[in-house]
């Protein structure tokens, strides 16, 4: 990439969380700040230029057909288009309403329903359009963030590790808690990238880094059943961040079928 | 050996028997010793709900009156009707954290004006001591000796934090579930390989040296001469650890039978369970993989090596140009076993398995590898 590549970052569907992840990276920001021109990020400075960007950072999903149509120009304007976070990668934690009713909700929520123009579903954004780097995470880690950043200023392959959460619980010595204490984790199933921090304080894996490539839930909720913890509790535990991802959302609706199934 | 009498002199390195004791309360006065010549002293201890292997300095803090309870995919502390300092088996950790680490720096490189410096980071070499090493974890280091000392690539790493490691080993007096080191012959009996071995019993430790250096501790080491109950009674907390060794695994004819089934439908069996999540090749002493990734600064001005643990159950880790070689999990867990049982032979003129169990206990799903490979043998035309 020649001189300084133009950045724009983007906001769809989510709560800001990602792009402050960047804002937060106090000891690269200014780092980045020198190495890339920051041409459009309304959440950090006012100074807004238009595109063509050499890369996009796009936070958030697809929940509105204004969105729908915006993220079209995004990619227009972009040569490499990189979505961060659980939002922009899975649908987010507002996928939820995929598996409910959109309208019901509007009119539970809202005074006046009828200002509400909205989808009836949240979906990532690859399902809309190319991308060309998925950084995952609920928030993404600033040091992913930082180095695929770099890698592209470098012009190499980024190195975010793909691995499951449970490698890096070994490396750091955690103990397992599924084997010594029973807790449901959803560490064997989802992609490192937070450092595996919630077993290091006793508590199973959240999912924010979405599945593991070729991951196996089926196994882990079948096993994670036999040790009595109740589908009624797994079925939430898939369905989270990354719930509406294929593989969680896959083992979720199983297991929601089964419930049903079997009264 | 301060108290010693004529009869207790340095005993044959080669002797395996219980002619020495040390009281149960002059244990500290070990590990004290080990401090004293400049020990990072590593034991076990109680941690996150598991016995791991971790720095003390007092016998306070050994898992005394605890005991652990280990089947398939589970792993449970219970308190004992004794107050034993050793009275467990083995927990998810092993000696391979400290002698093989997890992630290690072994080069830094800067940008200068006359283009890239580069510099080996070996790091100074901890002086460790290991406090409780037992039977098959001998044979994991004789296995990972033969790995990374024995072939034409010596690991500078490996080789010198071995080489100060002080090997004080204790004898199972007990056995779990998930132990087979008998199959594997490993065990439980410590053989050789360790500075000084003990034998836990009811007033204090029979004592074996083991080596020159384990014989120039004892000399320094509060010993009497041990009396015939207390050598019987050792003898008795090894053979029933013996005795509890329920698990069995038919190693025979081992390597063929898992090379010349490589396409056997169990295989895919097992991959319906297998998470490929790396536990078993993480908690495995023996497994030594790793990769070596260049962390570069933004600036690409400042790039550190790392070396870390790795697992042939990563996808990526078989990515070679063009693509992944093991692209299912049912691949990954073949490679897997079919290296630690089989090819290892090959390899390094041994197995690669050691009979320790953390595989089994440690596995999310609780996938037995000796009931996989009896699993397999049993469908295979004969």
């Amino acid at each position: 990439m020649s001189a300084k590549p133009r950045l724009g970052v983007f906001k769809f569907a989510s709560c800001d969380g990602c792009q402050l992840s960047l804002l937060d990276a106090e000891d690269e920001l200014l780092a980045v700040a020198g190495a890339v021109d920051i041409a459009f990020f309304p959440e950090a400075s006012s100074r807004m230029e238009p595109g063509p960007y050499d890369v996009a950072l796009v936070e958030g999903s697809i929940t509105t057909a204004h969105d729908a149509e915006r993220i079209h120009e995004v990619r227009r304007e972009s040569k490499f288009l990189m979505t961060i976070g659980a939002c922009a990668t899975a649908g987010g934690i507002q996928a939820l309403r995929n598996w409910g009713d959109s309208e019901e909700f509007v009119r539970a929520v809202y005074a006046h329903p009828e200002y509400i123009q909205t989808l009836a579903t949240s979906t990532a954004i690859a399902d809309h359009v190319k991308v060309d780097f998925e950084l995952r995470g609920c928030p993404i880690n600033h040091h992913q963030l930082v180095e695929v950043l770099a890698s592209l200023i470098a012009g190499r392959k980024p190195r975010t590790p793909t691995h499951a959460v449970c490698l890096d619980c070994k490396r750091k010595g955690t103990v397992c808690v599924t084997v010594a204490q029973g807790i449901a984790c959803l560490g064997p199933v989802t992609q490192s990238g937070c450092d595996a921090i919630c077993p290091s304080y006793d508590r199973g894996c959240y999912g924010c880094y979405g599945p593991l490539k070729q991951a196996n839930p089926t196994s882990l909720a079948d096993h994670l059943v036999q040790l009595n913890h109740p589908p009624a509790q797994l079925v939430p535990l898939f369905r989270s961040f990354n719930g509406y991802a294929e593989e969680f959302r896959g083992v979720g609706d199983g297991m929601e079928r089964r419930m049903k199934d079997e009264g | 050996m301060s108290t010693t009498t004529t009869q207790t002199s340095p005993a044959d390195p080669s002797a395996l028997d219980d002619r020495l004791f040390l009281a149960r309360d002059n244990l500290q006065a070990l590990i004290d010793l080990l401090v004293a010549q400049g020990h990072q002293v590593i034991g076990p201890k109680i941690d996150q709900g598991a016995i791991v292997y971790t720095e003390i300095q007092s016998v306070d803090e050994l898992p005394r009156g605890w005991t652990d309870i280990q089947q398939p995919g589970q792993y449970r502390l219970e308190k004992r009707n004794d107050d034993a300092y050793f009275g467990f088996v083995v927990g998810p950790h092993s000696w391979k954290r400290y002698l093989f680490p997890p992630i290690t720096t072994i080069a830094v490189a800067d940008q200068t004006p006359q283009g890239w410096e580069m510099r080996g980071h070996p790091g100074p070499t901890p002086k460790y001591a290991f406090l409780g090493v037992r039977a098959c974890e001998l044979a994991a280091m004789r296995v990972q000796d033969r790995v990374f000392l024995e072939g034409p690539y010596v690991d500078p790493i490996y080789q010198s934090r071995r080489e100060e490691a002080v090997i004080i080993a204790v004898n199972c007096t007990q056995a779990a579930a998930t132990c087979f080191c008998t199959s594997m012959k490993t065990g439980p009996e410590c053989q050789s390989g360790f500075d000084l071995a003990l034998t836990e019993t009811a007033g204090g430790f029979t004592v074996v040296i083991g080596s020159t250096r384990g014989r120039a501790l004892a000399e320094q080491l509060p010993l009497r001469p041990a009396v015939a109950e207390e050598q019987a009674a050792a003898r008795a907390g090894r053979e029933r650890a013996e005795q509890q060794v329920t698990k069995q695994f038919d190693t025979t004819d081992i390597r063929d039978l898992l090379l010349k089934n490589l396409n056997h439908p169990h295989w895919a069996d097992v991959a319906e369970r297998c998470l490929s999540c790396t536990n078993c090749t993480m908690v495995c002493p023996t497994c030594f993989c790793s990769s070596v990734v260049d962390v570069g600064d933004l600036a690409g001005e400042h790039v550190e090596r790392e070396r870390r643990w790795d697992s042939c159950f990563n996808l990526d880790f078989s990515y070679m140009n063009g693509g992944v070689i093991r692209n299912d999990v049912r691949s990954r867990y073949r490679q897997w076993l079919t290296h630690k049982l089989a090819s290892w032979i090959d390899q390094f003129g041994q197995s690669g398995c050691v009979g320790c169990g953390r595989c089994i206990t440690w596995c999310p799903v609780g996938i037995d590898l000796t009931v996989e490979v009896a699993a397999l043998r049993s469908e295979t035309a004969v």
